[in-house]
């Protein structure tokens, strides 16, 4: 009988404390979900991406809203947690009826709750999910950056073509499924383009010594390394590495991009490179101004993640602006008829599978930590792999369209006309213009 | 006779209730017919408080399961989400390579999935059992914390494991599993689960693991095959939760190895520790309140996740013995834990001030002294 009277009150006392959260505020706003890891093991990600969201939606607001309207962020964190993101997301379009939806970072959380904004036919646009299969689970899931295949080709190219290597090392992170994703690429295009992976060594996100690998990789005499993993380890391997005498580049993906990285790394990550969203240094005024603001606001440099999420927010509220009505497949239109969006990262469109298409940068770092911007690939539209499968990233699912016969792996191939990677070579100078497919004067 | 005859009536009543919700809410979602009936505001407020009563279910199988070995058995186990991770990703290998298939060729209807789930959870459930075999046999034979390190490694190896099999997605997740989002299902086995852990309890093979809980030593004496029973638990736990899993696997239809990392295991853990170690009821109660809280705690933006650890500190230090612990039949593993310690600090006192010359000799008396001093602890208790 206690237990009763124990669970009793405090079951309907938490029901009660459910049923009482209020849900959208009045008709007359446009309310946007959001939702990311403001807690958890990548809250770092979350809290900037949320950083981005929010300036951009006081931009909007401060210039009148959206069509007279005010847009009205419901921000809530998921702990990192891909249960609880579906769970937030259930609660946006029942409770809340928010109009569109924008999350998460991590491409499992944006997985799990997309289905849930596909059935209610509420648009979700990520800023920054690279898995290819978050976008397949339905037409109304948005994606506003490139995914790792194309990321992971464009690394391999530029290894390949721009620092004329042959010989390349592989340094995985077994337990990230971005660095295995990005891994399986980079083999397969560096391979196609003519060069060679000697050796593969994996390490686990923590790992504080990496001699062993260093051993082994400088046994194999590679011309790059290409360690697909997030800063912290890739500081660490860096250093270890050069104290090992390893001097040829090591080159990664925009997992480097952290203020973070060059306190780790410092010196030994001098003249290596990684491919990314846009770069801070960037003369283009429309950063410039985005990175004076987010600087006077927040009081940092922003990250890729800012910059990324800062345009999705901008797309979406662009979209929402075209669309006639504040209904979701209006909105769904008009987000999909997004063409040449002037954003941060880039120019955007979005291709038939609603993912981006845009520029990526190639940054070199310099003495001193600074991030240049090397080279622009603009990766064109019919190159962007669309018939990847979360099992193998580069393995064409049977009945493919034939439009992209399995480009994931092969957008430098002479056979495959469509994946065509245009590099805009670019002077080692931050003094460039935006203009992808332009050879750029400072 | 009215016993079972009432046993009878109360099974055919819950089941009832739970098809009819199933009915009027299939996959979490409001019947059109009824929404008609139901005003905006509660049509809004329905799916998000059936997701976390849903989810609220899921907990309950995996707190009572973990409380079968932890509360009942004494055995300290933290890799409950290593058994639920087999379970979640072996059915929905089945499911989605095997199940569909099955269903469709049977016509595809509700009877068809039904019985690919019930054969997607017997599979999940026997590999997760399995696999509570191969840890439980040789970690049960020694006594004391190793179980715990055994387990915790389990956990983490089942991660790694799961991280590079490319057949269920690796790294990258598992999706494209057949989506179940059913009460009927969820709460059937959250119940079953509840009514097989409460008649082990109360059968003689539960008093067996009660006296293992109590003192093993006694219980050995007694006649009772410690490492049997203890495996036997163990196995039965663990195929609990690997029933647990596949709900939670066919709840998202998307698997992901970093849900079931260690952090998960403790989750459940809290959750029993929370309600009362050897108490079933404090168990859902734990599962219930640890699901809804963080929701319901929502609207308090970022320092939502303060209060809720704030609100379990305050829990645990106003009732340390959980929330139902005192109403347990028996006195909880906390009871013994507080005891056990200081009368070994007492023989190792003793032992060290014997023997100062070598290691070996200390070690073997050490042996010695703790079997008397613990049977000696086994008859004050009994007074």
């Amino acid at each position: 009988m206690k237990s009763l009277l124990i669970s009793l009150p405090l079951i309907t006392s938490l029901l009660f404390a459910l049923a009482c959260q209020t849900g959208g505020g009045g008709g007359d706003k446009v309310r946007i979900g959001v939702f990311m890891s403001l807690t958890g093991d990548t809250a770092n990600f979350g809290i900037s991406s949320t950083n981005g969201i929010k300036m951009a939606a006081d931009e909007v607001n401060a210039a009148g809203g959206i069509n007279g309207k005010q847009i009205e962020l419901l921000v809530q964190d998921d702990r990192s947690d891909a249960s609880e993101a579906a769970t937030i997301v259930t609660k946006f379009v029942t409770q809340d009826q928010v109009h569109a939806i924008l999350g998460e970072v991590a491409s499992s959380r944006s997985i799990a709750a997309a289905p849930i904004a596909q059935n209610a036919k509420i648009p979700m646009l990520t800023p920054s999910s690279t898995n290819p299969e978050v976008t397949k689970k339905g037409d109304y899931i948005f994606r506003s950056c490139f995914i790792d295949p194309v990321q992971g080709a464009a690394i391999a190219q530029f290894g390949a073509r721009t620092l004329n290597a042959k010989r390349a090392a592989l340094m995985v992170d077994r337990k990230n499924d971005y660095s295995t994703g990005l891994e399986k690429v980079i083999s397969d295009v560096f391979t196609k383009l003519g060069g060679q992976i000697v050796v593969t060594q994996s390490y686990q996100a923590g790992d504080q010594d990496f001699n062993a690998q260093i051993t082994s990789i400088k046994g194999a005499n590679p011309d790059v390394i290409f360690v697909p993993g997030y800063y912290g380890d890739v500081g660490l391997f860096a250093k270890q590495a050069r104290d090992k005498g390893i001097t040829v580049p090591l080159l990664g993906g925009d997992g480097w991009d952290s203020p973070s990285l060059y306190q780790i790394g410092g010196a030994a990550l001098n003249g290596c490179y990684f491919s990314n969203h846009y770069s801070p240094d960037d003369a283009d005024p429309l950063v410039q101004k985005f990175v004076s603001d987010y600087k006077a606001r927040y009081g940092t440099v922003p990250d890729a993640l800012a910059a990324t999420a800062y345009d999705a927010a901008k797309i979406l509220f662009d979209a929402i602006k075209r669309a006639p009505s504040l209904d979701g497949a209006a909105i769904r239109d008009a987000l999909a008829a997004t063409k040449e969006f002037p954003g941060v990262t880039g120019k955007v469109t979005f291709n038939e599978n609603r993912d981006a298409v845009k520029p990526i940068v190639m940054i070199k770092i310099q003495e001193g930590g600074k991030f240049v911007v090397a080279e622009r690939v603009q990766v064109e539209g019919a190159a962007m792999p669309t018939t990847t499968t979360s099992a193998s990233p580069v393995v064409p699912a049977p009945g493919a369209s034939p439009a992209a016969p399995n480009t994931a792996a092969s957008p430098a191939t002479k056979s495959s006309p469509a994946a065509a990677v245009t590099p805009a070579r670019v002077a080692a100078s931050p003094a460039t213009t935006r203009s992808p497919a332009t050879a750029a004067t400072p | 006779m009215s016993r079972y005859l009432r046993f009878l009536i109360i099974a055919v009543v819950v089941l009832g209730l739970l098809f009819g919700l199933d009915y009027l809410f299939p996959g979490g979602a409001i019947h059109p017919e009824l929404r008609k009936h139901l005003s905006d505001n509660a049509a809004r407020l329905l799916p998000y408080i059936f997701r976390i009563a849903m989810l609220a279910g899921i907990a309950i199988t995996l707190a009572v399961s973990l409380n079968l070995i932890n509360g009942f058995t004494g055995q300290f186990s933290i890799g409950h989400a290593g058994f639920m991770a087999v379970g979640a990703y072996s059915s929905a290998y089945f499911s989605v390579n095997f199940g569909a298939n099955l269903a469709a060729r049977l016509g595809g209807g509700k009877p068809a999935w039904g019985l690919a789930l019930v054969l997607a959870t017997l599979i999940g459930a026997v590999c997760a059992g399995l696999a509570g075999l191969v840890v439980g046999v040789p970690s049960l034979r020694l006594k004391g914390d190793y179980l715990a390190i055994v387990t915790l490694g389990f956990g983490q190896i089942i991660v790694v494991f799961l991280n590079n099999i490319e057949a269920v997605g690796g790294a990258r997740g598992y999706s494209g599993i057949p989506i179940v989002k059913s009460f009927f299902w969820i709460f059937l086995i959250a119940i079953l689960t509840i009514v097989i852990v409460r008649n082990i309890v109360k059968s003689a093979f539960g008093r067996a693991l009660i006296s293992i809980r109590e003192d093993e030593l006694a219980a050995e004496a007694m006649g009772v095959n410690t490492t049997r029973y203890k495996v036997m638990a163990f196995v039965i736990s663990s195929a609990m939760a690997g029933a647990g899993g596949v709900l939670l696997a066919h709840f998202d239809g998307y698997l992901n190895p970093k849900s079931f990392e260690f952090i998960k295991s403790f989750e459940i853990l809290i959750m029993i520790i929370l309600g009362g170690l050897g108490s079933i009821v404090g168990s859902v109660l734990g599962a219930v309140l640890l699901t809804v809280l963080p929701e319901a705690l929502r609207g308090f933006a970022e320092y939502r996740m303060v209060i809720y650890s704030l609100l379990l500190i305050i829990l645990m230090i106003t009732r340390p013995q959980g929330l139902l612990g005192t109403t347990a039949a028996f006195k909880g593993w906390r009871g013994r834990k507080q005891k056990r310690p200081r009368s070994r600090t007492e023989t190792e006192e003793i032992t060290a001030e014997d023997s100062s010359a070598i290691d070996s000799v200390a070690k073997a008396t050490l042996g010695e002294r703790q079997r008397d001093s613990s049977l000696g602890q086994g008859e004050k208790s009994e007074h």
